[in-house]
């Protein structure tokens, strides 16, 4: 018989193996996540053809109004382009967003019935919106060659900022989980929230266009979004074209982990009480 | 061999009572609401008295359970026997106190919880495997054993949602019946399920606890299975130990204290299920005269009693509903007072409302009554397990031999033989 590891639950501390414990639940985060993709698409028409659709319409739809009415300016590549490689990050991080802050309310009758580190719920909703995230890199690879824009040697960074868009989700959709298990309002709150942030991040524009227009003032003021250090590094990732403001990318960069850091925190902190508020 | 597989001391679990009403979540609208009320009346006690009243569900709760032991916990609604229980699975954290587990514990506490209606059975045993904290080999290495014990190998690649209730119940049951934790934490879950199948499930928890040494804490309302399975029991009462120690003086004790209950039952404290409009409010029962002692009835008498409510508003068409359960759950008889007793109008100010039962003769054994209270526009009152009462064996249900009878009740029936011939 295997020694059998001793566990101690003691009043007003929490975990001290959190973190080993996070470790040791990766096979449920694993099924988790599974489940909730191979649920996702049950009972649709179309199935997985939804992560691409809703995407390629916004881009239509953006490519149409801003570049074609518009005329917006594009970092010189072709506007949907530009626009596709705003959108995916965007509705990647949108859809994180959204979903992890519902995963608990969801899954009630699990967590008040069984222990796991609850982190592993909001966790596996994101990873479900990367999925779909992986899954519509589709259009931008055919939009970018169509319209023959050939990436560079920058291209190998990409998998930086697929990591730092990961960062800047985890963290607003860990503080939202938490904050609407308590308070319901944020299910009305975060609707809004991704709307508004549509247009307040550079999905449709570019940050350069801004700079030209509103200065470096302008510039750093719309850094205060974490999407933007991701979308822009996107930018900067696949196309040739587009140079990296670094001022910009750090502010917002910073203010991801510093939101990551605030999200693992309150979650932490108010992750004991889930079960008798929730 | 003979170490503590659990060791308790100290425990307590404090809620606030406004995490307890309807709503359990707070709005945002209320905390702004305070702050401004704050900031505007500079001080800070409206705030504390915002924070409401505290309820200690557990307190000083302290005992050991061996490595191998089965413990029955025992003790009335509201005794906080699920709060122990949901401390032990680390659902939720203690207030004051400390649990020390040794082994991997798993709990039982509702069978199918985490099955995914979308997803076919064999998806769902991994799952489930998962979230019981199996890993993924140890569930494949039983998956033949759980498929075979569920009897549901045709319908392995179908939706669990097209699954009977009886199929998804036993497949739930197999998965958690082939855990091997050195701790099981079992609430009431044979209280479901067909009557051959609950008997393959002791079996299998039973000889899973001789071979293999597993220790098992279980909550039961059933006193036949904590005294068939349980090797000692704890009572608690009003989140307090009041005993710990054998299983039959565990069982004696829980139903003494049953029957000295006394003549008056306070029923303010009960608990209710949200929902309810509160324009009146069950206050308490009392047995009638035809009781013994308390709440224990002589088999052959009529069971009797009174209610007393409170109303606060006038209310229209008010009638008292009580279904009468047996020990197993099954709802075995069921009145509306305004069957007999039409009510137009209530005036505010307390009634004392008297219930008969007339010829039911119940079986001997323990029965619980569940209590509403209506009105025209709604539920008013509604406690689901308001009160046990006992129907106790006499000489004449012995000449009966009422032991041997699997049916609850012995009508007054009329029988007469003619020839045929």
């Amino acid at each position: 018989m295997t020694s059998s590891p001793e566990l101690i639950i003691e009043a007003g501390k929490s975990e001290a193996h959190y973190w080993r414990d996070l470790w040791r639940y990766r096979e449920l985060f694993g099924f988790l996540a599974w489940r909730d993709i191979l649920v996702r698409y049950k009972q649709t028409a179309i199935g997985v053809a939804w992560a691409v659709i809703r995407p390629l319409l916004t881009i239509i739809i953006g490519a149409g109004i801003f570049g074609g009415l518009a005329k917006l300016p594009s970092d010189g590549v072709p506007y949907p382009v530009m626009v596709c490689a705003g959108t995916l990050p965007w509705y990647f991080f949108s859809s994180a967003l959204s979903e992890s802050a519902n995963s608990l309310v969801g899954n009630a009758n699990l967590i008040s019935k069984i222990y796991f580190p609850r982190m592993i719920l909001p966790a596996s909703s994101v990873v479900v919106a990367f999925v779909d995230f992986a899954i519509s890199l589709v259009i931008l690879a055919g939009l970018m060659a169509w319209y023959h824009v050939w990436p560079t040697w920058r291209l190998v960074t990409l998998p930086l900022f697929i990591l730092l868009a990961f960062i800047s989700a985890m963290g607003p959709g860990l503080l939202f989980t938490a904050l609407n298990v308590k308070y319901r309002d944020f299910r009305y709150i975060i609707p809004f929230v991704v709307q508004f942030g549509q247009f307040v991040s550079p999905v449709f524009y570019s940050t350069t266009a801004i700079q030209e227009k509103y200065g470096d003032m302008g510039r750093i003021l719309i850094a205060m979004n974490p999407i933007v250090g991701v979308i822009d590094g996107f930018r900067w990732a696949l196309f040739g074209t587009t140079p990296l403001h670094w001022e910009s990318f750090i502010i917002s960069t910073v203010l991801s982990l510093l939101l990551f850091a605030l999200g693992v925190w309150y979650f932490r902190k108010t992750e004991r009480s889930f079960a008798d508020v929730i | 061999m003979d170490e503590a597989a659990i060791s308790i001391s100290n425990l307590g679990k404090r809620y606030r009572l406004r995490q307890q009403s309807t709503q359990r979540y707070t709005a945002l609208r209320d905390v702004i609401q305070q702050g401004v009320r704050q900031i505007i009346t500079r001080s800070s006690r409206s705030g504390n008295k915002a924070a409401g009243e505290e309820f200690w569900a557990l307190q000083d709760v302290s005992f050991e359970v061996r490595r191998g032991e089965v413990i029955g916990v025992i003790g009335r609604n509201g005794a906080g026997k699920s709060t122990l229980l949901k401390l032990l699975c680390r659902i939720t954290a203690p207030t004051t106190g400390r649990i020390a587990l040794r082994g991997r514990v798993a709990s039982l506490l509702e069978a199918g919880t985490g099955f995914h209606s979308e997803l076919t059975g064999r998806e769902n045993i991994f799952l489930n495997g998962a979230i019981l904290g199996m890993t993924k080999s140890e569930t494949s290495s039983r998956f033949d054993e759980i498929v075979a014990f569920a009897e549901v190998d045709r319908f392995l690649d179908t939706p669990v949602k097209h699954y009977s209730s009886g199929m998804h119940m036993r497949l739930a049951f197999a998965v958690a019946a082939h855990l091997r934790p050195d701790i099981l934490v079992v609430d009431e879950v044979l209280a479901v399920g067909d009557a051959a199948f609950q008997q393959k499930c002791l079996r299998k928890m039973d000889s899973a606890v001789a071979a293999e040494g597993v220790t098992v804490i279980f909550v039961s309302h059933n006193m036949d299975s904590v005294l068939r399975l349980a090797t000692r029991s704890v009572v608690l009462e009003a989140g307090r130990v009041r005993f710990v120690g054998g299983t039959k003086e565990g069982v004696d004790l829980y139903g003494s204290h049953l029957a000295a209950q006394g003549a008056e039952l306070d029923l303010s404290a009960s608990p209710r299920p949200g929902h309810l409009r509160g324009q009146a409010l069950l206050l308490r029962a009392l047995p009638a005269a035809t009781s013994t002692q308390g709440w224990t009835f002589p088999f052959g008498e009529n069971i009797a009693f009174q209610v007393d409510v409170n109303v606060l508003a006038p209310l229209r068409d008010v009638s008292l509903g009580v279904g009468l359960f047996a020990a197993t759950g099954t709802e075995i008889a069921s009145m509306q007072s305004a069957h007999s007793l039409a009510l137009p109008t209530l005036p505010p100010g307390r009634h004392r409302m008297s219930v008969e039962y007339r010829g039911l003769r119940l079986v001997p054994g323990v029965y619980t009554l569940g209590i509403g209270l209506q009105s025209e526009r709604g539920l008013e009152d509604y406690l689901p397990q308001a009160l046990q009462f006992t129907v106790a064996s006499n000489t004449a249900s012995a000449a009966m031999h009422t032991d041997t009878f699997r049916g609850f009740t012995v009508p007054e029936t009329h029988c007469t033989l003619s020839s045929l011939d």
